[in-house]
Protein backbone atom coordinates (compact mmCIF):
# COMPACT_ATOMS: atom_id res chain seq x y z
CA UNK A 1 0.00 0.00 0.00
CA UNK A 2 1.50 3.56 -1.51
CA UNK A 3 1.38 5.81 1.68
CA UNK A 4 0.77 9.39 0.91
CA UNK A 5 -1.33 11.13 -1.97
CA UNK A 6 -0.78 9.88 -5.35
CA UNK A 7 -3.22 11.84 -8.17
CA UNK A 8 -3.54 10.05 -11.47
CA UNK A 9 -4.74 11.69 -14.50
CA UNK A 10 -7.24 14.27 -12.42
CA UNK A 11 -9.84 16.18 -14.89
CA UNK A 12 -12.07 18.63 -13.79
CA UNK A 13 -14.73 20.24 -15.95
CA UNK A 14 -16.86 23.19 -14.12
CA UNK A 15 -18.45 22.98 -18.23
CA UNK A 16 -17.98 20.16 -20.47
CA UNK A 17 -15.04 20.75 -22.64
CA UNK A 18 -13.60 23.42 -20.81
CA UNK A 19 -11.14 21.58 -18.35
CA UNK A 20 -10.07 23.06 -15.25
CA UNK A 21 -7.61 20.51 -14.54
CA UNK A 22 -5.90 18.89 -17.43
CA UNK A 23 -5.02 15.82 -16.42
CA UNK A 24 -3.12 16.16 -12.83
CA UNK A 25 -0.58 13.77 -12.02
CA UNK A 26 1.00 13.97 -8.74
CA UNK A 27 2.15 12.06 -5.95
CA UNK A 28 3.49 13.51 -2.40
CA UNK A 29 4.54 11.48 0.46
CA UNK A 30 3.35 11.27 3.87
CA UNK A 31 4.94 14.48 5.12
CA UNK A 32 6.70 17.43 4.31
CA UNK A 33 5.29 21.03 3.14
CA UNK A 34 4.35 21.11 -0.61
CA UNK A 35 3.34 24.71 -1.96
CA UNK A 36 1.22 25.21 -5.10
CA UNK A 37 1.68 28.57 -6.95
CA UNK A 38 0.11 30.02 -9.92
CA UNK A 39 -1.82 32.22 -11.36
CA UNK A 40 -5.76 33.43 -10.40
CA UNK A 41 -7.85 30.66 -12.20
CA UNK A 42 -5.63 27.80 -13.04
CA UNK A 43 -6.93 25.40 -10.93
CA UNK A 44 -5.30 25.78 -7.55
CA UNK A 45 -8.45 25.50 -5.55
CA UNK A 46 -10.09 23.08 -7.96
CA UNK A 47 -7.19 20.58 -7.00
CA UNK A 48 -7.38 20.97 -3.39
CA UNK A 49 -11.32 20.82 -3.10
CA UNK A 50 -10.82 17.96 -5.64
CA UNK A 51 -8.98 15.91 -3.03
CA UNK A 52 -11.91 15.69 -0.24
CA UNK A 53 -14.33 16.07 -3.01
CA UNK A 54 -15.51 19.73 -2.01
CA UNK A 55 -15.67 19.52 -5.95
CA UNK A 56 -16.67 16.56 -8.17
CA UNK A 57 -13.45 15.20 -10.10
CA UNK A 58 -14.69 14.50 -14.08
CA UNK A 59 -12.18 11.32 -14.44
CA UNK A 60 -9.10 10.22 -12.76
CA UNK A 61 -8.25 8.54 -9.56
CA UNK A 62 -6.96 10.29 -6.00
CA UNK A 63 -5.82 7.79 -3.76
CA UNK A 64 -4.40 8.92 0.12
CA UNK A 65 -2.44 6.28 1.90
CA UNK A 66 -3.99 3.70 -0.85
CA UNK A 67 -7.62 4.77 -0.45
CA UNK A 68 -9.46 5.88 -3.95
CA UNK A 69 -11.24 8.59 -2.92
CA UNK A 70 -13.44 9.46 -6.24
CA UNK A 71 -15.76 6.94 -6.55
CA UNK A 72 -16.61 7.76 -2.66
CA UNK A 73 -20.09 8.41 -1.87
CA UNK A 74 -22.29 8.86 2.01
CA UNK A 75 -20.96 7.48 4.65
CA UNK A 76 -17.63 6.24 2.93
CA UNK A 77 -17.12 9.71 1.84
CA UNK A 78 -17.73 11.23 5.15
CA UNK A 79 -15.21 8.76 6.68
CA UNK A 80 -12.45 9.93 4.42
CA UNK A 81 -13.39 13.38 4.70
CA UNK A 82 -12.53 12.63 8.75
CA UNK A 83 -8.84 12.26 7.60
CA UNK A 84 -8.19 15.58 6.09
CA UNK A 85 -8.26 18.67 7.40
CA UNK A 86 -8.61 22.09 5.81
CA UNK A 87 -7.62 25.85 6.23
CA UNK A 88 -9.82 27.98 4.04
CA UNK A 89 -8.70 31.76 3.07
CA UNK A 90 -12.21 33.28 4.15
CA UNK A 91 -11.54 30.89 7.44
CA UNK A 92 -15.20 29.58 6.84
CA UNK A 93 -15.49 29.89 10.99
CA UNK A 94 -19.18 29.96 12.49
CA UNK A 95 -19.22 33.26 13.11
CA UNK A 96 -22.11 33.53 16.35
CA UNK A 97 -20.67 30.26 18.09
CA UNK A 98 -17.43 30.44 20.20
CA UNK A 99 -14.13 30.05 19.99
CA UNK A 100 -14.52 26.17 21.59
CA UNK A 101 -17.46 25.45 19.41
CA UNK A 102 -15.20 26.57 16.18
CA UNK A 103 -12.69 24.10 17.07
CA UNK A 104 -14.53 20.83 18.01
CA UNK A 105 -16.50 21.33 15.65
CA UNK A 106 -13.65 19.83 13.82
CA UNK A 107 -14.87 16.61 15.56
CA UNK A 108 -18.79 16.80 13.66
CA UNK A 109 -17.57 13.59 11.98
CA UNK A 110 -17.48 11.64 15.07
CA UNK A 111 -20.16 13.02 17.33
CA UNK A 112 -23.87 11.38 17.22
CA UNK A 113 -25.87 14.40 16.45
CA UNK A 114 -27.82 14.57 19.99
CA UNK A 115 -24.57 15.09 21.54
CA UNK A 116 -23.42 17.76 19.28
CA UNK A 117 -27.24 19.44 19.73
CA UNK A 118 -26.59 19.40 23.67
CA UNK A 119 -22.55 20.09 23.38
CA UNK A 120 -21.82 17.13 25.12
CA UNK A 121 -18.46 16.40 23.09
CA UNK A 122 -16.21 13.46 24.81
CA UNK A 123 -14.02 14.80 27.84
CA UNK A 124 -10.82 13.88 25.34
CA UNK A 125 -11.86 16.18 22.89
CA UNK A 126 -12.45 19.40 24.77
CA UNK A 127 -8.99 18.06 26.19
CA UNK A 128 -7.47 18.30 22.69
CA UNK A 129 -9.34 21.47 22.15
CA UNK A 130 -7.58 23.13 24.88
CA UNK A 131 -4.46 21.84 24.05
CA UNK A 132 -4.84 23.01 20.35
CA UNK A 133 -5.90 26.83 21.49
CA UNK A 134 -2.87 27.02 23.27
CA UNK A 135 -0.84 25.55 20.47
CA UNK A 136 -2.05 28.32 17.88
CA UNK A 137 -1.30 30.83 20.74
CA UNK A 138 -5.55 31.74 22.25
CA UNK A 139 -5.19 30.09 24.71
CA UNK A 140 -7.35 32.69 27.07
CA UNK A 141 -10.17 32.93 23.80
CA UNK A 142 -12.25 29.54 24.37
CA UNK A 143 -15.45 31.17 25.22
CA UNK A 144 -15.13 34.39 23.19
CA UNK A 145 -17.11 34.65 20.11
CA UNK A 146 -15.72 33.83 16.59
CA UNK A 147 -16.92 37.18 15.39
CA UNK A 148 -15.04 39.05 17.57
CA UNK A 149 -11.61 38.20 16.59
CA UNK A 150 -8.85 39.75 14.57
CA UNK A 151 -8.10 37.90 11.06
CA UNK A 152 -5.34 35.91 12.19
CA UNK A 153 -7.23 35.19 15.30
CA UNK A 154 -9.47 33.65 13.00
CA UNK A 155 -7.61 31.68 11.14
CA UNK A 156 -5.65 30.21 14.30
CA UNK A 157 -8.70 28.92 15.04
CA UNK A 158 -9.57 27.47 11.83
CA UNK A 159 -5.81 25.79 12.02
CA UNK A 160 -7.27 24.23 15.17
CA UNK A 161 -10.14 23.24 14.23
CA UNK A 162 -8.45 21.52 10.73
CA UNK A 163 -5.91 19.88 13.23
CA UNK A 164 -8.76 18.94 16.26
CA UNK A 165 -9.72 16.02 12.94
CA UNK A 166 -6.41 14.77 13.70
CA UNK A 167 -5.80 14.40 9.95
CA UNK A 168 -3.89 12.31 7.81
CA UNK A 169 -3.42 14.94 5.24
CA UNK A 170 -3.71 18.79 5.79
CA UNK A 171 -5.35 21.06 2.95
CA UNK A 172 -4.68 24.91 2.84
CA UNK A 173 -6.73 27.25 0.38
CA UNK A 174 -4.76 30.63 0.44
CA UNK A 175 -4.46 30.47 3.76
CA UNK A 176 -2.83 34.05 4.44
CA UNK A 177 -4.25 36.19 1.28
CA UNK A 178 -6.24 37.76 3.62
CA UNK A 179 -4.37 38.38 6.25
CA UNK A 180 -1.56 41.42 6.46
CA UNK A 181 2.08 40.42 5.44
CA UNK A 182 3.75 39.63 9.24
CA UNK A 183 0.50 37.97 9.93
CA UNK A 184 0.61 35.46 7.02
CA UNK A 185 4.17 34.73 8.13
CA UNK A 186 3.07 33.75 11.34
CA UNK A 187 0.44 31.61 10.19
CA UNK A 188 2.70 30.02 8.08
CA UNK A 189 5.24 29.42 10.54
CA UNK A 190 2.20 28.26 12.64
CA UNK A 191 0.93 25.82 10.09
CA UNK A 192 3.87 24.71 8.92
CA UNK A 193 5.17 23.53 12.59
CA UNK A 194 2.02 22.13 13.82
CA UNK A 195 1.86 20.03 10.90
CA UNK A 196 5.85 18.68 10.97
CA UNK A 197 5.30 18.47 14.51
CA UNK A 198 1.95 15.92 14.16
CA UNK A 199 3.93 14.51 10.72
CA UNK A 200 0.73 15.54 8.70
CA UNK A 201 1.85 16.36 4.89
CA UNK A 202 0.39 20.13 3.95
CA UNK A 203 -0.36 20.78 0.92
CA UNK A 204 -0.77 24.44 0.72
CA UNK A 205 -2.29 26.53 -2.49
CA UNK A 206 -0.54 30.41 -1.95
CA UNK A 207 0.04 33.76 -4.21
CA UNK A 208 2.79 35.03 -3.20
CA UNK A 209 6.18 33.21 -4.55
CA UNK A 210 8.38 34.32 -1.25
CA UNK A 211 6.25 32.58 1.22
CA UNK A 212 6.10 29.44 -0.47
CA UNK A 213 9.28 29.46 -1.02
CA UNK A 214 10.30 29.80 1.97
CA UNK A 215 8.37 27.35 4.04
CA UNK A 216 8.04 24.90 1.51
CA UNK A 217 10.12 21.75 0.57
CA UNK A 218 8.81 21.36 -2.23
CA UNK A 219 7.07 23.61 -5.05
CA UNK A 220 4.38 23.04 -7.55
CA UNK A 221 4.09 25.49 -10.20
CA UNK A 222 0.90 25.58 -12.19
CA UNK A 223 0.16 27.28 -15.11
CA UNK A 224 -3.59 26.55 -17.27
CA UNK A 225 -4.62 23.59 -15.42
CA UNK A 226 -1.49 21.96 -15.72
CA UNK A 227 1.51 21.50 -13.27
CA UNK A 228 4.81 23.23 -15.20
CA UNK A 229 6.88 23.03 -12.45
CA UNK A 230 7.81 20.48 -9.83
CA UNK A 231 10.87 20.10 -7.46
CA UNK A 232 12.78 21.94 -4.59
CA UNK A 233 12.29 25.72 -3.87
CA UNK A 234 15.94 25.85 -5.07
CA UNK A 235 15.41 25.08 -8.45
CA UNK A 236 12.77 27.07 -9.30
CA UNK A 237 13.98 29.79 -11.02
CA UNK A 238 13.10 33.37 -12.93
CA UNK A 239 12.14 30.98 -16.03
CA UNK A 240 9.74 28.87 -14.38
CA UNK A 241 8.22 31.76 -12.85
CA UNK A 242 8.06 33.40 -16.42
CA UNK A 243 6.19 30.19 -17.68
CA UNK A 244 4.03 30.48 -14.83
CA UNK A 245 2.67 33.62 -14.31
CA UNK A 246 3.54 34.65 -18.01
CA UNK A 247 4.94 38.01 -18.93
CA UNK A 248 8.22 39.20 -17.35
CA UNK A 249 8.15 43.07 -16.39
CA UNK A 250 6.59 42.26 -12.71
CA UNK A 251 9.53 39.67 -12.04
CA UNK B 1 -25.58 73.78 -33.64
CA UNK B 2 -28.55 76.16 -33.14
CA UNK B 3 -29.07 77.72 -29.46
CA UNK B 4 -32.59 76.62 -29.56
CA UNK B 5 -31.68 72.66 -30.24
CA UNK B 6 -29.96 72.96 -26.87
CA UNK B 7 -33.84 73.14 -24.86
CA UNK B 8 -33.85 70.30 -23.03
CA UNK B 9 -37.43 68.31 -21.36
CA UNK B 10 -37.75 66.05 -19.39
CA UNK B 11 -40.44 63.92 -21.54
CA UNK B 12 -40.65 63.08 -24.66
CA UNK B 13 -43.99 63.51 -26.97
CA UNK B 14 -44.92 60.25 -26.71
CA UNK B 15 -44.05 59.52 -23.06
CA UNK B 16 -46.27 62.65 -22.30
CA UNK B 17 -48.94 61.07 -24.17
CA UNK B 18 -48.51 57.64 -22.08
CA UNK B 19 -48.70 59.38 -19.10
CA UNK B 20 -51.69 61.76 -20.04
CA UNK B 21 -53.25 57.97 -20.78
CA UNK B 22 -52.21 56.25 -17.55
CA UNK B 23 -54.10 59.33 -15.81
CA UNK B 24 -57.37 59.22 -17.63
CA UNK B 25 -57.37 55.37 -16.81
CA UNK B 26 -56.96 55.83 -13.45
CA UNK B 27 -59.72 58.48 -13.38
CA UNK B 28 -61.71 56.20 -15.18
CA UNK B 29 -61.26 53.10 -13.13
CA UNK B 30 -62.07 55.03 -9.85
CA UNK B 31 -65.65 56.24 -11.44
CA UNK B 32 -66.16 52.95 -12.31
CA UNK B 33 -64.93 51.52 -8.73
CA UNK B 34 -67.14 54.23 -6.79
CA UNK B 35 -70.18 53.04 -9.21
CA UNK B 36 -69.65 49.67 -8.36
CA UNK B 37 -69.77 49.76 -4.71
CA UNK B 38 -73.83 50.80 -4.49
CA UNK B 39 -73.58 54.03 -2.20
CA UNK B 40 -76.87 55.13 -1.02
CA UNK B 41 -76.72 59.00 -0.89
CA UNK B 42 -79.34 58.71 2.19
CA UNK B 43 -76.85 56.48 3.94
CA UNK B 44 -74.29 58.73 3.41
CA UNK B 45 -75.55 61.66 4.37
CA UNK B 46 -76.40 60.61 8.02
CA UNK B 47 -73.34 58.66 8.68
CA UNK B 48 -72.14 60.71 10.77
CA UNK B 49 -74.74 61.23 12.88
CA UNK B 50 -75.04 57.44 13.05
CA UNK B 51 -71.67 56.90 13.63
CA UNK B 52 -72.18 59.40 16.83
CA UNK B 53 -75.24 57.43 17.56
CA UNK B 54 -72.90 54.53 17.88
CA UNK B 55 -70.54 55.92 20.01
CA UNK B 56 -72.95 57.20 22.37
CA UNK B 57 -74.51 53.53 22.84
CA UNK B 58 -71.21 52.63 23.37
CA UNK B 59 -69.97 54.89 25.93
CA UNK B 60 -69.27 53.89 29.27
CA UNK B 61 -68.07 50.73 27.85
CA UNK B 62 -70.01 48.06 30.50
CA UNK B 63 -66.39 47.19 32.10
CA UNK B 64 -68.45 44.53 34.41
CA UNK B 65 -68.65 42.38 31.49
CA UNK B 66 -65.16 41.99 31.06
CA UNK B 67 -65.02 39.00 34.21
CA UNK B 68 -65.85 36.30 33.74
CA UNK B 69 -67.17 35.89 29.72
CA UNK B 70 -64.34 38.40 27.95
CA UNK B 71 -61.65 37.50 30.42
CA UNK B 72 -62.14 33.94 29.15
CA UNK B 73 -62.40 34.40 25.48
CA UNK B 74 -59.27 36.46 25.59
CA UNK B 75 -57.31 33.83 26.91
CA UNK B 76 -58.83 31.05 24.28
CA UNK B 77 -57.37 33.94 21.92
CA UNK B 78 -54.27 33.96 23.04
CA UNK B 79 -54.03 30.07 23.19
CA UNK B 80 -55.29 30.15 19.86
CA UNK B 81 -52.46 32.46 18.76
CA UNK B 82 -49.72 30.63 20.40
CA UNK B 83 -50.62 26.92 19.92
CA UNK B 84 -51.35 28.10 16.10
CA UNK B 85 -47.86 29.54 15.47
CA UNK B 86 -46.46 26.69 16.94
CA UNK B 87 -48.13 24.33 14.85
CA UNK B 88 -47.21 26.08 11.86
CA UNK B 89 -43.44 26.35 12.43
CA UNK B 90 -43.45 22.24 12.54
CA UNK B 91 -44.69 22.41 8.79
CA UNK B 92 -42.95 25.59 8.02
CA UNK B 93 -39.44 24.87 8.95
CA UNK B 94 -39.24 22.04 6.86
CA UNK B 95 -40.80 23.51 3.92
CA UNK B 96 -38.18 26.46 4.26
CA UNK B 97 -35.64 23.86 4.16
CA UNK B 98 -37.15 22.86 0.79
CA UNK B 99 -37.55 25.72 -0.75
CA UNK B 100 -34.00 27.54 -0.44
CA UNK B 101 -32.38 26.54 -3.09
CA UNK B 102 -28.62 26.38 -0.90
CA UNK B 103 -29.70 23.58 1.42
CA UNK B 104 -31.68 21.17 -1.01
CA UNK B 105 -30.18 20.57 -3.95
CA UNK B 106 -33.48 19.64 -6.16
CA UNK B 107 -35.15 21.91 -8.12
CA UNK B 108 -38.46 20.21 -8.13
CA UNK B 109 -38.77 19.87 -4.25
CA UNK B 110 -37.68 23.64 -4.51
CA UNK B 111 -40.60 24.67 -6.43
CA UNK B 112 -43.32 22.20 -4.34
CA UNK B 113 -42.36 23.58 -1.09
CA UNK B 114 -42.70 27.24 -2.68
CA UNK B 115 -45.99 26.10 -3.94
CA UNK B 116 -46.94 24.69 -0.85
CA UNK B 117 -45.64 27.97 0.98
CA UNK B 118 -47.78 30.24 -1.92
CA UNK B 119 -51.06 27.87 -1.07
CA UNK B 120 -50.95 28.37 2.50
CA UNK B 121 -50.73 32.44 1.89
CA UNK B 122 -52.95 33.25 -0.92
CA UNK B 123 -56.12 31.72 1.63
CA UNK B 124 -56.71 34.38 4.14
CA UNK B 125 -57.28 33.44 7.66
CA UNK B 126 -60.70 33.67 7.58
CA UNK B 127 -61.38 31.06 4.80
CA UNK B 128 -58.49 29.02 6.46
CA UNK B 129 -60.92 29.36 9.52
CA UNK B 130 -64.80 28.47 7.78
CA UNK B 131 -62.73 25.51 5.58
CA UNK B 132 -61.66 24.06 9.66
CA UNK B 133 -65.24 25.12 11.15
CA UNK B 134 -66.88 22.83 8.29
CA UNK B 135 -63.94 20.36 9.23
CA UNK B 136 -63.95 20.55 12.94
CA UNK B 137 -67.26 21.71 13.99
CA UNK B 138 -67.38 25.45 15.71
CA UNK B 139 -64.44 26.46 18.29
CA UNK B 140 -60.86 27.04 19.22
CA UNK B 141 -59.43 23.97 17.56
CA UNK B 142 -60.73 25.54 14.00
CA UNK B 143 -59.55 28.88 14.93
CA UNK B 144 -55.86 26.98 15.99
CA UNK B 145 -55.58 25.45 12.86
CA UNK B 146 -56.86 28.50 10.37
CA UNK B 147 -53.75 30.13 12.17
CA UNK B 148 -51.58 27.90 11.79
CA UNK B 149 -52.30 27.37 8.13
CA UNK B 150 -51.90 30.37 7.42
CA UNK B 151 -48.71 31.15 8.90
CA UNK B 152 -47.35 28.38 7.38
CA UNK B 153 -46.30 30.36 4.23
CA UNK B 154 -45.73 33.33 6.01
CA UNK B 155 -43.12 32.03 8.57
CA UNK B 156 -41.71 29.35 5.57
CA UNK B 157 -40.94 32.45 2.98
CA UNK B 158 -39.20 34.24 5.12
CA UNK B 159 -37.28 31.55 6.70
CA UNK B 160 -36.68 30.43 3.46
CA UNK B 161 -35.35 33.91 2.40
CA UNK B 162 -32.95 33.95 5.65
CA UNK B 163 -31.64 30.66 4.47
CA UNK B 164 -30.80 31.32 1.00
CA UNK B 165 -28.80 34.95 2.53
CA UNK B 166 -26.06 32.79 4.73
CA UNK B 167 -22.65 32.37 4.15
CA UNK B 168 -21.85 28.97 2.49
CA UNK B 169 -17.82 29.14 3.95
CA UNK B 170 -18.90 27.45 6.97
CA UNK B 171 -21.16 24.82 5.78
CA UNK B 172 -18.13 23.90 3.23
CA UNK B 173 -16.01 23.61 6.07
CA UNK B 174 -17.77 21.30 8.33
CA UNK B 175 -18.64 19.43 5.24
CA UNK B 176 -15.10 19.02 4.71
CA UNK B 177 -14.42 17.97 8.43
CA UNK B 178 -17.11 14.89 7.32
CA UNK B 179 -19.84 15.81 9.17
CA UNK B 180 -22.90 14.56 7.95
CA UNK B 181 -25.66 17.09 6.29
CA UNK B 182 -28.45 16.98 9.93
CA UNK B 183 -24.81 18.68 11.75
CA UNK B 184 -23.81 20.70 9.24
CA UNK B 185 -27.26 21.95 10.08
CA UNK B 186 -26.81 22.16 13.45
CA UNK B 187 -23.70 24.04 13.57
CA UNK B 188 -23.44 25.32 10.12
CA UNK B 189 -26.73 26.58 9.08
CA UNK B 190 -28.65 27.41 12.21
CA UNK B 191 -26.40 29.74 14.30
CA UNK B 192 -26.30 31.56 11.12
CA UNK B 193 -30.23 31.68 11.02
CA UNK B 194 -31.11 31.90 14.67
CA UNK B 195 -31.65 35.67 14.80
CA UNK B 196 -33.89 35.72 11.49
CA UNK B 197 -35.67 32.41 13.13
CA UNK B 198 -36.52 33.98 16.70
CA UNK B 199 -37.44 37.97 14.99
CA UNK B 200 -39.96 35.79 12.45
CA UNK B 201 -41.65 33.76 15.58
CA UNK B 202 -42.34 36.67 17.28
CA UNK B 203 -43.26 38.82 14.55
CA UNK B 204 -45.81 35.79 13.32
CA UNK B 205 -46.97 35.31 17.09
CA UNK B 206 -47.58 39.20 16.73
CA UNK B 207 -49.58 39.26 14.19
CA UNK B 208 -51.56 35.91 15.23
CA UNK B 209 -52.85 37.46 18.28
CA UNK B 210 -54.82 40.23 16.55
CA UNK B 211 -55.76 37.50 13.45
CA UNK B 212 -57.14 35.06 15.97
CA UNK B 213 -59.25 37.68 17.47
CA UNK B 214 -61.34 37.78 14.65
CA UNK B 215 -61.65 33.91 13.67
CA UNK B 216 -64.56 34.10 16.01
CA UNK B 217 -66.64 35.86 13.56
CA UNK B 218 -67.21 32.64 11.76
CA UNK B 219 -67.01 30.49 14.78
CA UNK B 220 -63.74 29.41 15.08
CA UNK B 221 -63.33 30.34 18.60
CA UNK B 222 -62.09 33.42 20.82
CA UNK B 223 -62.58 36.79 21.57
CA UNK B 224 -64.50 37.21 18.39
CA UNK B 225 -67.15 34.88 19.42
CA UNK B 226 -67.96 37.45 21.98
CA UNK B 227 -67.96 40.43 19.36
CA UNK B 228 -69.97 38.63 16.97
CA UNK B 229 -72.63 37.93 20.12
CA UNK B 230 -72.96 41.12 21.29
CA UNK B 231 -72.73 43.20 17.84
CA UNK B 232 -76.31 40.82 17.00
CA UNK B 233 -77.37 41.89 20.58
CA UNK B 234 -76.90 45.35 20.02
CA UNK B 235 -75.15 45.32 23.12
CA UNK B 236 -72.97 48.25 22.44
CA UNK B 237 -71.65 48.52 25.91
CA UNK B 238 -70.21 45.25 25.36
CA UNK B 239 -69.17 45.45 22.24
CA UNK B 240 -66.75 48.73 23.80
CA UNK B 241 -65.00 46.65 26.35
CA UNK B 242 -64.09 43.75 24.20
CA UNK B 243 -62.47 46.44 21.62
CA UNK B 244 -60.92 47.38 24.18
CA UNK B 245 -60.08 43.61 25.79
CA UNK B 246 -58.19 43.57 22.12
CA UNK B 247 -56.51 46.91 22.00
CA UNK B 248 -54.85 46.38 25.60
CA UNK B 249 -53.75 42.89 24.59
CA UNK B 250 -52.29 43.47 21.11
CA UNK B 251 -50.13 46.52 23.03
CA UNK B 252 -49.54 44.10 25.91
CA UNK B 253 -48.26 41.57 22.88
CA UNK B 254 -46.55 44.28 21.57
CA UNK B 255 -44.59 45.43 24.18
CA UNK B 256 -43.39 41.66 24.87
CA UNK B 257 -42.58 41.13 21.89
CA UNK B 258 -39.98 44.00 21.34
CA UNK B 259 -38.65 43.34 24.65
CA UNK B 260 -37.80 39.68 23.64
CA UNK B 261 -36.67 41.11 20.73
CA UNK B 262 -33.76 42.98 22.52
CA UNK B 263 -32.53 40.30 24.19
CA UNK B 264 -32.82 37.46 21.90
CA UNK B 265 -31.32 38.85 18.67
Amino acid sequence: MMQGLVIRDLVKEYVPGKPVLRGIKLTIEAQGITAVIGPSGTGKSTLLRCINRLVEPTQGEIRLNGEDLVPLKGHALRMARRRIGMVFQEYNLVERLSVMENVLSGRLGYVSFWRAWLRRYAEEDIARAFELLEAVGLPEQATRRADALSGGQRQRVGIARALMQRPELLLADEPTSSLDPRTAIEIMELMTGLSTSARVPLIVNIHNVDLARRFAQRIIGMAGGEIVFDGPPEHLEASHLRQIYGGEDWL
Amino acid sequence: MNALMREWQRFTPAERIGRWAAYFIIVLALIWALRGIEIIPEFLADAPEQMLDLLARMWPPHLGHYHPAVHEALVETLHIASLGTLFSFIFAVPLALMAARNICPYAWLNTLAQLALVTSRSVNSLVWALIFVAIFGPGAAAGTFAIAFRSIGFVGKLLAEALEEISPGPQEALRATGAPDSHVILKGVWPQISPAFWGVALFRWDINIRESAVLGLVGAGGIGVVLDDAINFFQWDRVATILLAILGIVILAEILVTKLRARLI
